[in-house]
């Protein structure tokens, strides 16, 4: 372009400028006032310059880095770039052949002949879920797959007071907890749940299992370091994920190599500016069932300057005198943990999870932990059933007894009684995770899959026989991971899980026909 | 029945307005106060030259009620039907309006007044749904044909968008200069942003700065505690706050305010009726819980039966159901798409499906919101680009809409969509959050009100915790999908299994809904809340307030602007005993504070024209009138010019500045509006 031209360009853009400016409505207005008030005082229209271009600069700052940019990896955003000059040059018509030669895979993969039979099997309760269980193939069987440890699912007075919850309430509270979805009930409920715990606040999230994946993210971001048990549960992986934080793993429940962590961590990160830092365990794992030591965990926290999120979802409820979870089990004050993030499904019968700690732990998730602030509250009948079920859990703490003692008896059917698995939950753990013994592994050189296979025969052998039971599922892979995605693997185990509502005979022969039945499908397999 | 009034708690009195006598209970423990936090007053209010109050605007419409009750509908919601006490369906004359249970009227029809237990009964039912005023309170949400247009967006005079980021400004700036002294003076109040003892702040950067400095403002206005049922009226518990908004007391009292908050779009939020009776029912039968996962042994007859009535309802061959709505989409991604896939999602999608894209690792874009054609655009660059780097084809598209903008009222261009689809062979996902039961002539979404066969779209995610009274989600597709998703979908292996409660009440309120149980009722509901989101909506938009979204939409959003004007308008709607959610930034771009209505089938035409008389005051104080005439609520056409004649007339009408006659803005007067509006809510809105 010539020097003329681009005079000439700029001359009809700025007349055509100034003739929008004149049409906007007010500008006339705007223009006077400018003119009189530069005339009048010239400081004050240098200032009011200034802030209108510092209200520019700061106001489009955020918008752009939290939201854009989030979506778009960087690299990505460099291909666009050039891609833009690629799409100039591809001629439309290449673009149309691309397009219609683009066949996009089917939607999902097609179901393996395991994953079939895993959906047809999964067994369908008719009425309601108890000790004893009626399937839809009309059989009654002992229930020992369902997390009713004390029996409290069809629990009469329960029902009666969530009837008369249902009366005044209605079932959901349509609304998000920010905007008018916040009832009295759930403000009790919080209130309640703290109490237990002794810690000073709490929140109540409408679902446990998306509980923790919002906590995390909703203190640990970028360039945060978490550092996490190998075995933690799916729900924490996903968080630490969204979080986009650094994360280091340590060997499960190995305090030594927890303690080189944190060191490395620490040195490593000297020199440069402080950020958050994490520790995230659980109290009985999910997909092991065994038990962490707990105030050598705080004390590394406290050593190193890291916080702990602590996962209770299987302890809250189970372990402790009256089922305040490993905090009262280990002798901790609960404050000292920094989150500590349970379940109102499991034990407690009801539903939703919760996050106890201080009160800005718990103020600050009610505006920025997304499973809170974009999801409806929990229903009024939920709330108030956990609150029921914790307050007969601190009158009535045999219930908790009965189970331990069917725990008991359970595991002197199993463990070590069995040649061929071996428990490697903690002994107050209601779910007993079952899994195959190395020798036997290493004998009949047994596979992930292998392992799997023989667990579902035995799972099915066993309802055969009349007793419930599951096994252990392996974490949902991302869709097409590679190997290197792929981190810690879970044993494939059986699960079973004991309940204050069958009597020790019973849980005796259930344990029997479990027994039984691994014996008989560990035989079969040569 | 006195069981049914009771509270389980004691604390409040559900059915009461006035004072109970309440344990006072703190919101949050006592914090360390800042007592020596400096006060700057409140809010640098431009705009609360807070107006005379009319203790009594409800009484504004009584004389439209006389007429509104001549039909009584056997199976409207609204009575009770179930109920064998049930004798007098025109009982309801006297008790429209729930919240002044006013029996001293004499009864206008031969037969007997009701008993009083019986009038409080019927007033509390009342309270919850609203029955009908006039038979011709009704309307059929259906798209009627050919293009889908954009609604057009009106914008306000500059001088308001000046002001609004002058404001925002400001408050930056107080913000700011508050914080270099406190850190300086009151080291105490500022330690939680600063390491402490060796551990970095746990939160500070701009989200806390937004939160302390903006927010608190305004904490009042959201997170209002309530109780009882979120049907028509909604009871809140009064609160105050000492300390600019840090810390609120319960005062030990109540108010019953018309609730326009709550997304109970059907009005399946009671305590009473088919529905709950359902639910009691369900739960002595099921029990609390099933506690356990749906993979593991959480699944009974009743979760397969209410999977079937969804998979029917939405239209597809099968459907999964979850306990969270978030939970279904922050699950429900990673389970269908990852790697080497594209997700090209709608740049105001919700929160859960940013989450649930995220975690499924697959590469995210965005699209302008509804715009087809930039979707267009950007369809065939990345087909024709393939993956980044690589350049190797993408394995799988993924294009994410909503049904319904729960922040703007738009729908998404579903005909656009499925036209685009076949051609480019993409995935289409559409999470009817909003959209389930609130549109279409049968209240099944997006599909039934284009009336586009649920076939063409691949996956139909909805939430359950809307239009159904319940809680939850659903995702619903082919068969082979769906198994696929059982197995493989997180929330299904972790997730716990919805209650047998709530599955009664999604049950219940589908099969009203499609008229298999208690027929007609689900159709009035459908019908009254088409009509109401029409009425409102014209209502507000002839008053001279820009409105955002399509007009068949149950969510209304008035826009603001001003930041101001966000807590001044939720404050003097709640005078006038109305709760309104108001949403700014970061919710909606920073210009475009809003309040939003979201409007229900509980709702009465005397309700809204309730609301509209708060809206015409609340606009004229607060000035908010902002419209400029294009975006709709014009004068009716003279005589003898029909809508389609209309751009030719106004060619030939001179006035405008170039020869056309221009749009006037749009400042009727309040009774003109309550007058036409039943009628011309009819035809469309213009
Ligand atoms: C579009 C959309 N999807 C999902 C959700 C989450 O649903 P729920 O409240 O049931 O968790 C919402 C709720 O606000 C929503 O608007």
């Amino acid at each position: 372009m010539d020097l003329q031209d681009v005079q000439s360009w700029l001359n009809d853009v700025l007349r055509e400028a100034s003739v929008q400016f004149h049409k906007v409505p007010g500008s006339a207005i705007f223009l006077r006032y400018v003119k009189s008030s530069y005339q009048n005082d010239p400081v004050r229209s240098a200032v009011e310059l200034f802030l209108v271009l510092f209200a520019i600069r700061y106001l489009a700052a955020p918008a752009y880095s939290t939201q854009k940019k989030s979506y778009v990896t960087l690299s990505e955003e460099a291909c666009h770039l050039s891609s833009g000059i690629d799409v100039l040059l591809t001629s439309l018509k290449e673009v149309d052949e691309l397009v219609d030669e683009w066949t996009p895979e089917p939607l999902v993969a097609p179901q393996t002949t395991f994953e079939e039979a895993e959906n047809e099997k999964r067994p369908v309760i008719v009425g309601p879920t108890g000790p004893k269980s009626k399937l839809s193939n009309g059989r009654t069987v002992a229930n020992l797959a369902s997390y009713n440890f004390y029996n409290l699912v069809s629990n009469e007075t329960l029902k009666e007071k969530a009837i008369q919850v249902l009366r005044t309430y209605g079932v959901g509270p349509c609304s998000p907890p920010g905007f008018y979805g916040t009832q009295d009930v759930h403000i009790k409920t919080e209130a309640d749940i703290a109490a237990h715990l002794g810690t000073p606040a709490c929140i109540v999230y409408a679902q446990a299992f998306s509980t923790i994946s919002s906590v995390i993210s909703a203190f640990s971001k970028r360039g945060d370091i978490i550092v996490a048990d190998r075995a933690v549960n799916y729900a924490i992986r996903k968080g630490i994920q969204i979080s986009r934080s650094t994360i280091r793993w340590y060997e499960h429940n190995d305090l030594q190599d927890l303690q080189r962590v944190l060191e490395r961590v620490v040195t490593e990160q000297a020199k440069k500016p402080l950020t958050r830092r994490f520790i995230i365990t659980e109290g009985l794992f999910e997909n092991v069932g065994d038990m962490i030591d707990l105030p050598k965990i705080i004390a590394f926290g406290r050593q190193y300057k890291f916080r702990l999120i602590l996962d209770e979802t299987w302890s809250f409820g189970v372990l402790g005198r009256t089922g305040r979870g490993i905090t009262e089990h280990q002798n901790v004050d609960a404050a000292e943990v920094d989150m500590i993030v349970g379940s109102l499904a499991g034990p407690l019968c009801a539903g939703g999870g919760f996050c106890a700690g201080s009160d800005s732990i718990v103020e600050h998730q009610r505006i920025s932990a997304s499973a809170y602030t974009f999801s409806a509250a929990l229903p009024a009948m939920l709330a108030t059933t956990a609150s029921e079920i914790l307050s007969m859990l601190q009158t009535s703490p045999e219930m908790l007894t009965t189970t331990r003692e069917n725990i008991k008896t359970m595991w002197a059917q199993l463990d070590p009684r069995s040649d061929w698995v071996h428990c490697t939950s903690s002994a107050d753990n209601p779910i007993m995770i079952l899994a195959f013994k190395s020798d036997l592994i290493a004998s009949k050189k047994l596979g992930v899959a292998d392992q799997e296979q023989l667990f579902q025969e035995v799972v099915d052998e066993t309802l055969a026989n009349g007793v419930l039971i599951t096994r252990l599922k392996s974490m949902p892979r991302a869709i097409n991971a590679t190997s290197k995605d792929v981190g810690w693997e879970l044993q494939p185990a059986l699960k079973v899980c004991v309940t204050s509502g069958l009597s020790k005979k019973e849980i005796e022969r259930a344990g029997i026909t479990i027994r039984h039945a691994i014996t008989k499908i560990v035989n079969k397999r040569r | 029945m006195s069981r049914r009034l009771m509270n389980p708690f004691g604390s409040t009195s559900p059915s009461s307005t006035t004072t109970t006598t309440s344990t006072m209970y703190n919101e949050k423990y006592e914090l360390p106060r800042r007592a020596s936090s400096p006060r700057v007053k409140k809010f640098p209010n431009f705009f609360t030259t807070s107006p005379k109050s009319k203790s009594e605007t409800q009484t504004a419409t009584a004389a439209l009620l006389a007429a509104a009750q001549q039909q009584a509908f056997v199976n409207s919601p609204s009575q009770q039907i179930s109920s064998p006490s049930l004798s007098l369906p025109t009982i309801s004359l006297s008790t429209a309006r729930a919240d002044s249970a006013n029996m001293d009227e004499p009864p206008t029809t031969l037969f007997q007044p009701p008993s009083p237990a019986e009038a409080r009964r019927i007033a509390r039912q009342h309270a919850q749904f609203g029955p009908l005023g006039h038979h011709t309170h009704r309307y059929t949400s259906r798209h009627h044909g050919g293009d889908f247009p954009e609604p057009v967006m009106d914008e306000p005079p500059y001088y308001y968008l000046l002001t609004t980021y002058i404001s925002y400004l400001i408050l930056i700036i107080f913000g700011h200069v508050r914080d270099f002294f406190g850190k300086r003076f009151h080291k105490e109040d500022y330690r939680h942003l600063q390491a402490t003892d060796g551990y970095a702040a746990l939160n500070n950067g701009f989200d806390d700065f937004y939160v302390r400095r903006l927010k608190m403002r305004l904490n009042d206005c959201f997170a209002r505690p309530v109780t009882g049922v979120p049907g028509r009226y909604i009871t809140l518990i009064d609160r105050q706050s000492d300390d600019h908004n840090l810390h609120f007391k319960h005062t030990g009292t109540t108010t019953e305010t018309l609730n326009m908050s709550s997304y109970n779009y059907l009005g399946f939020a009671q305590s009473e009726g088919p529905c709950a009776d359902q639910v009691e029912e369900n739960v002595k039968r099921y029990g609390l819980s099933l506690a356990s996962t749906r993979a593991d042994v959480g699944t009974s007859d009743l979760h397969v039966e209410v999977e079937d009535l969804i998979a029917r309802f939405v239209g597809k061959p099968s459907a999964m159901v979850f306990s969270m709505g978030f939970g279904t989409n922050a699950t429900a991604f990673p389970a269908l798409i990852g790697k080497g896939c594209l997700i090209i999602s709608d740049e105001l999608n919700h929160a859960s499906i940013r989450f649930g894209a995220r975690l499924s690792g697959a590469t995210i874009t965005m699209f302008k919101h509804n715009d087809t054609r930039d979707l267009e655009r950007l369809l065939r660059e990345v087909i024709s680009q393939g993956q980044p780097r690589t350049h190797r084809p993408w394995k799988r598209i993924l294009v994410v809409v909503e049904g319904l903008y729960s922040m703007e009222g738009t729908m998404c261009n579903l005909p656009g969509l499925v036209s685009l689809k076949k051609k480019y062979k993409f995935n289409l996902f559409v999470d009817e959050a909003h959209s389930i039961g609130a549109l279409g002539p049968k209240g099944r979404g997006v599909c039934d009100y284009f009336n586009i066969d649920p076939s063409e779209v691949d996956i139909l995610m909805g939430t359950l915790t809307k239009s159904f009274g319940a809680n939850g989600g659903y995702v619903a597709g082919d068969r082979a999908i769906i198994d696929k998703l059982r197995l493989t979908n997180a929330g299904s292996i972790y997730g716990e299994s919805p209650a047998p409660a709530v599955l009664a009440q999604i049950s219940a309120a589908l099969r009203i809904i499609s008229g298999d149980f208690v027929p007609g009722q689900g159709e009035e509901r459908l019908q009254r809340l088409a009509f109401n989101s029409r009425y409102l909506r014209l209502g507000l938009k002839r008053l001279g307030f820009i409105v955002s979204g399509h007009d068949d939409s149950p969510i209304i959003p008035v826009l603001l602007y001003n930041p101001a004007k966000m807590p001044a308008f939720s404050h003097e709607m709640l005078k006038r005993k109305i709760s309104v959610v108001v949403v700014g930034y970061p919710a909606t771009p920073l210009v475009a504070s809003r309040a939003r209505f979201c409007v229900s089938a509980a709702h009465t035409k005397d309700d809204l024209d309730r609301l509209l008389e708060a809206c015409d005051e609340i606009g004229n104080v607060l000035q908010i009138k902002f419209s400029s005439g294009i975006a709709g609520g014009a004068e009716p056409l003279p005589e003898g010019i029909t809508p389609e004649m209309e751009k030719d007339w106004r060619r030939t009408e001179k006035g405008g500045p170039h020869g056309e006659l221009a749009y006037q803005p749009p400042r009727w007067k309040l009774d003109e509006v309550l007058k036409r509006g039943a009628q011309d809510v009819k035809s469309p809105l213009r």
